[in-house]
């Protein structure tokens, strides 16, 4: 069941991913339209986050190319915004959640150049809008799991963009500040963002998204929730890999073979 | 000469030597210590300690060709395998099953090696003036000239301006790189440049403290000045501060005892620094969360005292009355001098009243323990309905517990619970005061 959409906002073509020479997403091929709160959902291992990392340009792809509003991504950067998975980085960093929002603004402003009193105007209202105003002075190691991912969330806010990648935006966030977030994802679509995330929790995945992307490091489904939210493909997303596929991977990696002949 | 007209002389820097020598020194540490900061919070100090000793075959090389100690080959020289160093590790990370810091150690001692094998075959041929190159190994701070102070303020006013111009995209990639390259700013020119900086920085400071004692002085002034801020900009002062001022301490040291090491010196001072910022900082010192740990027994301490008395009123359904230390024993085993002296502070504070050898509460004495008591039995009577541990297991934990609830999740629990009247071991809970 993959959906394919005319005028797509992203659009990612027989995507093959390697790690160490072993693949972690095989053939990916799919459209997704504009204006949709959209999940990727899958186990453990899924190649989730790798999707999104290749879809920005920050894992190398093996093969296939992807394409956000028609154009190469490192193109349209200044519309696209990514949203890390908090553990990446070290939250005993010395930066204020400020520090750490004004970081979104960073492409704007350009190299040599410092925040100008409209950049400082917008971090402030991103502070507002994820409810942290009261915190921009905080050190980020003293605020809680839930509160730093809704700096980050901040932080994205403030890049502006038309379409958005978050990794697992809900991780180690509490139930209160989990729907205040999708509430604020949805109102960002009702203005016609894209928003695209990581998700693996199954109950919330069918109440919050529209669109869903199930993956297994194949894409087993792309399309709207009521159409994928089947019992025979959610079976199919998290009844175990496909055992062949899994067996070639790790003869690729034990051989060190490439999985794509050079052209 | 007094110790005291000594320093004023070494300060009034009338002495060219010591002119050059402080100047040098304040020019080469604060610029060393600002790029340290940034090879401290990107987690590459040991790189940085390889990367300082890499450096050595470069500097043999460089005067094997030229015959000649200090000039723009030698720095070339340095500046080259500095990156090959760096290439090489970077190499062996992604190509070989080896991990970092096998990668490291192997690379620092294998171009360290072959460093010390060049150096023995320079001494041990007929250079013309080769005397003064093995202080490339320990420095030779205590003997810059002019000559070098030019070098060292060109090489800082180049660190300083770089690393003020792109300040905020070198703290971005420190402190998050996906996220960096994924708003368009240019990572990989961004890494070569910082990483240029190290290596220009490292190459100078050896100058004055040698290879061997590099690293500490590229990291120490950071690792220091991270205990006292968490603020980038003041760190990267702090930083320099810390370095300018351990390196002149440094060479005063070696100033008023000829025989006293210059570059030696400096590492020890900085470390000494470091430790005291370690021991004392205002945020995570040791010395803060020691007193913090001290604090906390005290008032367990006085809390479960005040407790006892409660306790056996209750037991004698007397609300004041008057104990002796064996009596408040009989109850909880203290230990003698505990005892002795929690109830001393009490007596100061106003909650024990003291008359013979017998004790009593005062009437806040009284509340207080009467509060103990009850938070400990809400919080008994929390686990044991709501999170279902069984009736025997929730007293130890109440008995820490107690200590600790403010008066918020006091009245939270009392609000759950309904204000209760009886515990889960049938013992009745005083009523709240509030």
């Amino acid at each position: 069941m993959i959906d394919k959409v005319e005028n797509p906002v992203l659009e990612v073509h027989d995507l093959t991913v390697t790690y160490h020479r072993k693949p972690v997403l095989w053939g990916i091929d799919l459209t997704l339209p504009g204006g949709v709160l959209a999940g990727i959902i899958g186990p453990n291992g899924a190649g989730k986050s790798t999707l999104i990392k290749t879809i920005m340009n920050i894992v190398p792809a093996q093969s296939g190319y992807v394409e956000v509003f028609g154009r190469p991504v490192q193109e349209v950067l200044s519309r696209v915004s990514y949203v890390p998975q908090r553990e990446s980085v070290d939250w005993d960093f010395p930066a204020s959640a400020y520090d750490v929002v004004m970081m979104g603004r960073y492409g704007k402003i350009g190299l040599l150049r410092r925040p100008r009193k409209s950049d400082k105007e917008i971090v402030m209202e991103c502070l507002r809008k994820v409810g942290l105003e009261g915190y921009h002075n905080r050190q980020i190691s003293q605020l809680s799991g839930g509160q730093q991912q809704r700096v980050f969330l901040a932080r994205a806010l403030a890049q502006g963009a038309d379409i958005y990648f978050m990794d697992e935006p809900f991780a180690g966030v509490d139930a209160a500040t989990e729907l205040s977030i999708i509430e604020l994802l949805r109102s960002m679509v009702r203005q016609g963002k894209t928003i695209v995330v990581v998700h693996h929790d199954l109950h919330s995945a069918q109440k919050y998204f529209d669109w869903i992307i199930l993956l297994n490091m194949r894409l087993i489904a792309s399309g709207k929730t009521k159409d994928v939210f089947t019992e025979k493909l959610l079976q199919e997303t998290y009844g175990g890999k496909l055992t062949l596929l899994t067996n070639i991977s790790e003869l690729l990696e034990k051989n060190q073979f490439p999985v794509r002949e050079k052209k | 000469m007094s110790m005291w007209e000594d320093l004023l002389l070494f300060l009034s820097l009338k002495d060219p030597n010591v002119r050059y020598v402080v100047l040098g020194l304040i020019l080469l540490s604060s610029s060393c210590a600002l790029v340290g900061c940034f090879t401290f919070l990107r987690k590459r100090a040991l790189s940085g300690d390889a990367l300082a000793h890499s450096v050595l075959p470069g500097v043999c090389l460089a005067f094997i060709i030229t015959g000649d100690k200090q000039s723009l080959p030698v720095l070339l020289g340095a500046i080259v395998f500095g990156w090959l160093s760096l290439y090489t590790m970077d190499y062996l990370k992604r190509n070989t099953i080896l991990k970092e810091d096998t990668v490291i150690g192997l690379v620092l001692s294998v171009f360290f090696g072959i460093g010390l094998l060049l150096l023995s075959h320079i001494q041990h041929s007929d250079y013309v003036n080769p005397s003064g190159l093995d202080s490339i190994l320990f420095g030779r701070a205590a003997s810059l000239v002019e000559e070098d102070v030019w070098w060292f303020g060109i090489t800082g006013v180049i660190l300083v301006t770089v690393i003020f111009a792109l300040l905020k995209e070198f703290v971005l990639i420190c402190f998050d790189e996906p996220f960096a390259r994924s708003i368009s700013i240019p990572v990989k020119m961004l890494e070569v440049i910082l990483t240029t900086l190290t290596v220009m920085a490292i190459v100078t400071g050896i100058q004055a403290v040698g290879v061997v004692l590099m690293a500490a002085f590229l990291i120490t002034p950071a690792a220091a000045a991270r205990y006292w801020t968490y603020n980038i900009k003041h760190m990267l002062i702090y930083a320099a501060l810390i370095s300018m001022s351990s390196s002149v301490a440094g060479a005063y040291v070696s100033y008023s005892f000829p025989k006293m090491p210059t570059a030696p010196w400096i590492v020890l001072v900085l470390s000494l620094v470091a430790f005291f910022s370690f021991l004392f900082s205002p945020h995570k010192g040791v010395w803060k969360r020691w007193m913090n740990m001290r604090n906390n027994s005290a008032k367990i301490l006085e809390e479960n005292i005040l407790k006892t008395f409660y306790h056996l009123g209750e037991r004698e359904n007397v609300e004041m009355g008057y104990y002796t230390e064996q009596q408040l024993n009989s109850i909880r085993g203290f230990k003698k001098s505990d005892l002795k002296k929690g109830l001393r502070k009490l007596i100061r504070l106003g909650y024990v009243k003291k008359s013979g050898q017998s004790y009593t509460l005062t009437n806040e004495g009284y509340r207080k323990g009467e509060r103990i008591v009850r938070l400990h039995r809400l919080w008994e009577l929390y686990l044991s309905n709501h999170v279902k541990i069984a009736a025997d297991h929730v007293h130890d934990d109440a008995e820490t517990i107690e200590h600790i609830i403010t008066p918020e999740i006091e009245q939270k629990l009392e609000e759950l619970l309904k204000s209760p009247l009886i515990d889960p071991h049938q013992s009745s809970i005083p009523p709240s005061r509030w």
